[in-house]
């Protein structure tokens, strides 16, 4: 826009002009309120309505025929009376700690190596990023059929290279572990090309100092690559919790929702809601409890974050 | 204000309609229609239409609702697919979506009844002489025990053995003898399961209930209960005993000492039809019913498949489904509803045409089932079977001869929680080379016990 010199500006023309301003920026911003209330109708309806709703939900009993009647904390005394609330607690943890020492180390190596890597990078880089493209439970299955301890894909490998087999999924020894190997594969891929994208900004001129004080590649590795990814490897750990304690399509699709050694929070919601107990307040009320505990994980993400950013 | 210009018109015009058409989504939503009109006209809505891969059943149901409209030109059916389905029963029911009649199973009716899911159909059974030509016991699955009448039922059926008569003949076992107890169907696992070659000769379940279920029908077969009811009325678990300790040790056996299971578990509903429409099972509990699947859906030759007693034939577990009516149907929709329900499953002038039909469509018909009626309409059903019979009935000989002495027992109460309970006892028997049998009994009893408390 041109600017005058507001001294030869008669105050009527002053005027007229800031209504021609106020005017203008009233079209823009009635654009702007346009876009907003639609996005504001989405948020409202699909992510903030049925967040306050199953919080209402979880202080009710509800048949959904007749007036919902308030029973204040009702459902979440019967929820802490369940012996399995316990087991689902445990088993999320237990997933949740091998997730982190499987799914996190792996996809760090794994970008490593790629950005090491001179040759076929391209090809590594896609055979990796694959798994992700399958719907989840396509892999479940496809993993059903690797864990089959009687004529599944490891077990006759396995016997043919005169190793033990094991029973995989069906044995509570070896079931989450079974289960954290289904997920580890499915979702590396992102995380991966995380890690890789962090370690192509690392300053090449850091590695060529290193290299001309004759420092090895592990040791490359340690004191340049590592420190520079810190803060990617942190977020990613935060994102990984709330991701993992999540787990629900593996344990549901290879053990069921009735497998003491496997059931997981998420499977004992779905198990509340729609296969055993048909009762939405119980089911709401575990929602809420998993949800407290995950937003303090993504406070704390928040947090981290911004202090990066500001 | 100045006028707008002509693009800021436009981009003011696009924000606006965006709204709006938001707003006419949102107000679209949840709108419920006046199902009646002043005329007498009345809609309704009924599940369990089959779905467009199973053309012709898809088409006989169809033909069923035209003939039913046109013998009730007041009657308008609105037909969806699908059965209840509890993980979207809720969900329909809270946005109004839930059909006038929906299809459920045996077990779901207590439930449905105490959540007050289900419409009181009482004042209106008066109006359908029919509903006198239905066996009482069957009846009683859709009442609240105490005179208030809540559905209809469409069917049912008993646990029998399903063979595979092939391997029999090839194990050098008698095709039309199947396993009369418990150590028979051992001593026939093992034979079968000797011809190697990936074939098991028993398997059972333990996965998402079906394994309770499973365990369920076989305490029945001993003679034995799951659940008790004692003298002062209170429902107690009955499992914790020799019998419940037979059952599990069987099945331990069979799969750890004979390996006659295979050693694949966690097993749900289809993953036996599976095995068995590949020929890769001897035996398995099941019902009649699943044999017209594994040759549909698992590519078995229906020749190939026996049907005898179940073993040990001291009781069989009954099991079923009918229809239920939505409670926010009015008074004229649900008798509409009861009207077609009736017309399509229990209309005794319409049995001979039934069965007529199905055979000249080539589907089953002779399946050793028993029918929901009683009296002048059983015996119709019967002559009808019998007259248009297209299956080996001599296959399914062994269960038919023997199953009048065997007594028909009803699912525990709140049975889905209960199979849930026993469930990991099962899988507990057929994956832990080392598992305790008394202790998972007495662990589930204490849990049993508990669900119980709240009949």
């Amino acid at each position: 826009m041109a600017t005058t010199t507001t001294a030869a500006v008669s105050p009527r023309l002053r005027a007229h002009r800031d209504t021609g301003r106020l005017c203008r920026r009233l079209q823009d911003n009635l654009l702007a309120y346009g876009f907003l209330a639609a996005a504001l109708v989405c948020f409202g309806l699909f992510s903030w309505y049925p967040l306050v709703r199953s919080i209402t939900l979880s202080l009710q009993q509800d048949n959904l025929v007749t007036e919902p009647e308030w029973v204040g904390l009702d459902n979440f005394r019967a929820l802490f009376d369940d012996p399995l609330l316990g087991t689902a607690i445990a088993n999320t943890v237990e997933f949740t700690g091998l997730a982190l020492v499987f799914g996190y180390a792996i996809p760090i190596a794994m970008a490593i190596l790629l950005n090491e890597l001179r040759h076929f990078s391209t090809y590594f880089r896609l055979a990796v990023y694959l798994p992700v493209m399958l719907p989840p439970i396509v892999s479940a299955m496809l993993w059903q059929f690797f864990y089959d301890p009687g004529q599944g894909l490891f077990n006759t490998l396995l016997d043919g290279a005169h190793l033990p087999t094991s029973q995989w999924v069906q044995s509570p020894e070896t079931a989450m572990l079974s289960l954290v190997l289904v997920s580890t594969w499915a979702n590396m891929g992102g995380s991966t090309l995380m890690y890789l994208a962090a370690l192509q900004s690392v300053p090449p001129e850091l590695y060529e100092s290193s290299e001309l004080d004759g420092a090895s590649l592990w040791k490359r590795i340690w004191h340049v690559t590592l420190p520079q990814m810190r803060f990617i490897m942190l977020v990613m750990a935060l994102l990984q919790i709330t991701a993992t304690m999540q787990v629900f399509i593996e344990p549901f699709q290879l053990t069921g929702f009735t497998n003491p050694d496997t059931i997981t929070v998420m499977t004992l919601i779905y198990r509340y809601a729609f296969a055993v107990n048909q009762d939405f307040g119980l089911a709401a009320a575990l929602s809420v409890l998993l949800f407290v505990v995950l937003a303090a994980f993504a406070a704390l993400y928040l947090r981290i974050t911004r202090e990066r950013t500001v | 204000m100045t006028t707008l210009t002509r693009v800021g018109r436009r981009r003011l015009l696009s924000s606006v309609a965006v709204t709006a058409s938001f707003a006419l989504l949102l107000g679209a939503c949840g709108s419920d229609e006046t199902p009646e009109s002043s005329n007498g006209q009345v809609t309704i809505t009924v599940n369990n239409m089959p779905p467009e891969t199973e053309a012709l059943q898809r088409k006989n149901f169809l033909d069923d609702i035209a003939a039913f409209e046109k013998a009730n030109p007041k009657i308008k059916i609105d037909p969806k697919e699908g059965k209840m389905d509890p993980a979207t029963f809720s969900a329909k029911l809270a946005g109004g979506q839930l059909e006038n009649a929906y299809y459920v199973y045996f077990t779901d009716p207590a439930g449905l009844i105490a959540r007050k899911q289900a419409a009181d159909i009482t004042p209106y059974v008066a109006g359908f002489p029919d509903i006198q030509q239905i066996k009482p016991n069957l009846l009683e699955v859709f009442g609240d025990g105490k005179g208030k009448q809540y559905g209809l039922p469409e069917g049912n059926y008993t646990m029998g053995l399903v063979y595979n008569r092939e391997l029999f003949k090839q194990a050098g076992l008698d095709p039309n003898k199947p396993p009369a107890t418990w150590d028979e169907v051992r001593e026939y696992a093992k034979k079968i399961s000797a011809l190697g070659d990936g074939i098991n000769g028993y398997g059972d379940y333990s996965k998402n209930n079906t394994g309770g279920w499973h365990f369920t029908a076989e305490m029945y077969t001993r003679g034995g209960d799951v659940a008790a009811r004692g003298a002062d009325g209170k429902w107690t678990a009955a499992f914790n005993n020799d019998t419940g300790k037979a059952v599990l040790q069987l099945l331990k056996d069979m799969r750890f000492t004979d390996k006659a299971m295979g050693e694949k578990q966690l097993l749900e509903w289809a993953d036996l039809l599976q095995q068995m429409g590949a020929g890769k099972l001897g035996m398995y509990l099941a019902t009649a019913d699943n044999i017209p699947t594994i040759v549909s859906q698992y590519k078995g030759r229906t020749e190939d498949y026996g049907f005898g007693p179940v073993p040990g034939g001291q009781g069989t577990l009954g099991g079923g489904g009918g229809y239920m009516f939505s409670p926010k149907s009015s008074p004229e929709q649900i008798k509409a509803a009861m009207a077609w329900v009736l017309f399509r499953h229990a209309d005794p002038a319409r049995i001979d045409e039934g069965k007529k039909r199905d055979a000249d469509n080539k589907q089953p018909v002779g399946l050793p089932e028993p029918n929901i009626f009683t009296g002048a309409a059983g015996a119709t059903y019967d002559a009808a079977s019998k007259k248009y019979a297209n299956v080996p009935t001599e296959n399914f000989a062994p269960f038919v001869a023997a199953q009048a002495n065997i007594p028909l027992k009803v699912e525990p109460p709140n049975a889905q929680k209960i199979y849930a309970v026993l469930d990991p006892v099962m899988a507990a028997a057929l994956t832990k080379p080392d598992a305790d049998i008394p202790a998972l009994l007495a662990d589930a009893e204490k849990q049993v016990n508990a669900i119980l408390a709240t009949v």
